[in-house]
């Protein structure tokens, strides 16, 4: 925070702007300038308080806020111009709307007395992002633009995290105005509820210390919470001796390596986890949404439960699963009554938790995320563990793009702390990753930060590498190189007889070339038993990395839940013959996505 | 067995309805301010619920708040789904579904009012016929030459949709509704 000389001075938007972010404790601005947002960048290069970090396109800016604000915890912010500026911005918007990332836009606007001419670069920002962001506002006077900056740093970090745009023409930059510093008072109509009620959480405690075959589900809410939240999870974790498992999102709160956890669940869960799922008795959901990713065919999903939902936005509660003890709060708050509550009243009977474990251990068994080795061709899934045995002792991040390789991620890097794992969720955007990556490497820079990413994927951002090399970011970008988009073909095996249209790469580049003519260090390795040397120099390079790792091309991912069936109706990837992926979705599951 | 709710505009929508659509009308307090309306209209149309009827004006010119009054169609599930919905946004205040208010105050549907305007043309017993319907129907005539009415007519939508379809072969030419204003009975406000 800075220090009082600067309350209720006179400055110019832009210099507001510049002084709001500072007061707001922002280091690290993603952006790209334009036209409508020159004054803001005259400003910025009058100061050094607050770094900013040139793209090379918007939405490079937009996802390395989100890895940014998802390593750190804190809002992530870009500053884009008008018009196309504006438009670009929109996949990263909606990309932290799906998945709550608190991301603060600002982007230039045209003059006010240009907005609604069709003036060069205009754009109607507000009415655009209006369904992808939280809240926007386009600011008419310079003197509500401190006000509204401070309010949208509020909006964005508070309640549900999530992206928020403030929209600024230019001649609002221009203007003199008086600067008035953060305050607290936000607007009344603005309150999440962040404290859970306690009889509800009393009830909680009752169905969770009667449970004979409870699970924990838990989400991106538990990081979203902060760590004290993870820290609690865990002690609750210990204190009821229940079973973990945790969505896409939701992956570190709980260790890896923590005996109760049973790896991650959905789509592409394990077996262990999904089955616990449909079989349980109570299921206690944390920060979790009931993403049709997570549950299957909702008819069939756990039908003999009863369920516990805890989440601070009151719409997700019965949105897709009938919920019998809903509490609404913020999960950190809300655990720590949880966590007291059961220590004052309950006791774990885990004897009587003893069955339950056995029967998850017989679905453990099943070894569900086992693949045939190979010892001519990389298997992606040895790549990704390879690469887990040899980075897990450092301090290392992981991002990832969206497709096979993510879930491949997912299934074989463990994690054993929250904000370890950026990856796009909900809206599934291919091209997070790298940029991601510059932002989780820019927030920590002494970390290895990699991301694990695909032939496809990777191209949709890869001009972002020229950011990493201009601002020294050593990123390490680990394709699972199978030439094809490895996700889009699999669902043609499943869904399309196989027939691939379009889903294989012809003309793929030379990355390794590719990343020398960034300016960067790029490394190809086809044998397996190469691989371990090639991920070593990886580690070493001290710029960024590609690393072009060939791995089998046809490689499924399993197991799997096809569309449309239900948790205890998985693929295995020992029972995927060829005919039972050719029939592995009915006619009602393939309208699905 | 818990009983499985209808998901909205989840991609595995694939059950069965087994919930009967009702008509509910809500009311929802807003801060006064640039595109408010578009937010809870954009809601509406991105999350594909229906809107029957919507009325909109400042109500506390101090406060800067105003009251939108929105008359929609949906399961119970769906209904809870708009009003947790609209509460996210960030300049609603408060959202109150007044049918269900209605219910809990041991009532069959709360105060509902709309006002229309509804002009007719013609001469001889047409003209006649329809001025003495006018009268039956408590409407007043605000405007008027020797070859038209316009009536001002207010009440329950049934009313005026009544009212229409009487004028149709009389003569009819224009319409404007203003939608449904609702509140609920009782001293206690919303």
């Amino acid at each position: 925070m800075s220090s009082g000389q600067n309350e209720r001075r006179e400055m110019t938007g832009a210099e507001m702007v510049v002084q709001a972010l500072k007061d707001n404790g922002v280091k690290h601005v993603f952006g790209y300038p334009g036209g409508a947002v020159l004054p803001i960048y005259d400003e910025i290069f009058q100061q050094d308080e607050v770094e900013h970090i040139l793209v090379r396109h918007e939405q490079g800016a937009g996802h390395a806020a989100e890895g940014y604000a998802r390593s750190t915890g804190k809002a992530g912010v870009m500053l884009v111009t008008s018009g196309p500026g504006a438009t670009n911005a929109v996949t990263p918007l909606q990309d932290a709307l799906m998945d709550s990332i608190p991301l603060v836009c600002l982007t230039g606007q045209v003059p006010t007395s240009l907005i609604g001419s069709d003036a060069f670069q205009e754009c109607d920002t507000i009415g655009i992002t209006r369904p992808c962001t939280k809240h926007n506002w386009l600011v008419k006077d310079v003197n509500e633009l401190a006000a509204i900056i401070h309010e949208a740093f509020h909006v964005a970090t508070t309640g549900r995290p999530g992206p928020v745009v403030v929209d600024i023409p230019k001649d609002v930059q221009f203007a003199k105005g008086i600067y008035v510093p953060p305050q607290t008072a936000p607007r009344t109509s603005y309150q999440p509820k962040v404290q859970g009620d306690l009889e509800k959480i009393k009830a909680a405690v009752e169905l969770m210390a009667n449970a004979k075959r409870p699970i924990l589900y838990t989400g991106g809410g538990v990081i979203n919470s902060g760590p004290e939240a993870s820290h609690l999870l865990r002690e609750l974790v210990d204190l009821t001796g229940f079973p973990i498992t945790s969505t896409l999102m939701g992956l570190g709160a709980y260790p890896a390596s923590g005996k109760n956890w049973m790896g991650m669940l959905g789509m592409h869960g394990t077996y262990e986890a999904n089955m616990a799922m449909h079989d349980c008795d109570v299921m206690v959901c944390i920060g979790a949404r009931f993403d049709d990713r997570i549950t299957g065919r909702l008819t069939a999903f756990s039908p003999n439960s009863k369920k516990i939902h805890i989440d601070i936005d009151p719409s997700s509660i019965n949105k897709n699963v009938h919920t019998d003890v809903p509490i609404i709060g913020d999960v950190g708050r809300v655990l720590e009554d949880l966590v007291r509550l059961w220590r004052a009243t309950a006791r774990a009977d885990k004897k009587a938790l003893h069955p339950w474990w056995e029967q998850i251990a017989k679905w453990r068994a099943r070894d569900s995320l086992a693949y045939k080795m190979n010892h001519d061709v990389i298997m992606p899934q040895y790549a990704v563990q390879r690469l887990y045995a040899l980075t897990k002792d450092m301090d290392t991040y992981i991002t990832t793009e969206v497709g096979q390789h993510q879930m491949w991620a997912a299934q074989h890097y463990h994690f054993e702390k929250p904000n370890r794992w950026m990856t796009s969720g909900g809206l599934g955007t291919m091209g997070y990753g790298l940029p991601a990556a510059l932002g989780v490497q820019i927030a920590h820079p002494d970390a290895l930060v990699i991301d694990i990413a695909g032939d496809a994927s990777v191209q949709m951002t890869m001009q972002e590498m020229s950011a990493a090399v201009q601002h020294e970011a050593p990123i390490k970008i680990f394709i699972l190189n199978n030439q094809y988009m490895g996700m889009v073909r699999q669902w043609q095996q499943l869904l399309h007889g196989n027939r691939l249209s379009h889903s294989y790469t012809e003309a793929m580049p030379d990355f390794v070339k590719l990343a020398e003519a960034y300016g960067g260090h790029g490394i190809r390795c086809e044998k397996p038993d190469e691989l371990d040397d090639a991920i070593r120099e990886m580690i070493s390079v001290k710029k960024p990395v590609i690393f072009d790792c060939r791995v089998a091309t046809l490689a499924n991912c399993f197991p799997m839940i096809p569309s449309g069936k239900a948790h205890n109706e998985m693929l295995l990837p020992d029972e995927a013959t060829d005919e039972a992926v050719a029939n592995a979705i009915d006619a009602k599951g393939r309208e699905l996505v | 067995m818990n009983a499985q709710l209808q998901p909205t505009g989840s991609a595995y929508f694939i059950a069965k309805e087994t919930e009967k659509p009702e008509t509910h009308t809500l009311s929802v307090l807003v801060d006064n301010e640039p595109g408010v309306l578009a937010r809870v209209i954009g809601l509406f149309s991105g999350r594909g619920y229906n809107i029957e009827s919507l009325t909109v004006s400042e109500t506390e010119h101090e406060k800067h708040l105003s009251r939108i009054t929105i008359v929609t169609r949906g399961t119970p599930h769906v209904l809870e789904q708009i009003k947790h919905q609209l509460e996210r946004i960030v300049p609603v205040h408060r959202v109150v579904d007044l049918t269900v208010r209605s219910h809990e105050l041991g009532q069959e549907r709360p105060l509902e009012r709309e006002l229309a305007l509804v002009k007719v043309a013609g001469t001889g017993e047409g003209r006649v016929e329809a001025l003495r319907l006018a009268d039956a129907f408590r409407a007043s005539v605000i405007d008027a030459n020797t070859e038209h009415f316009i009536f001002e007519i207010t009440g329950k939508g049934s009313k005026i949709d009544q009212f229409i379809a009487i004028m149709k072969p009389l003569g009819l030419v224009e319409i404007c509704r203003t939608g449904v204003a609702a509140m609920n009975r009782g001293p206690q406000g919303m």
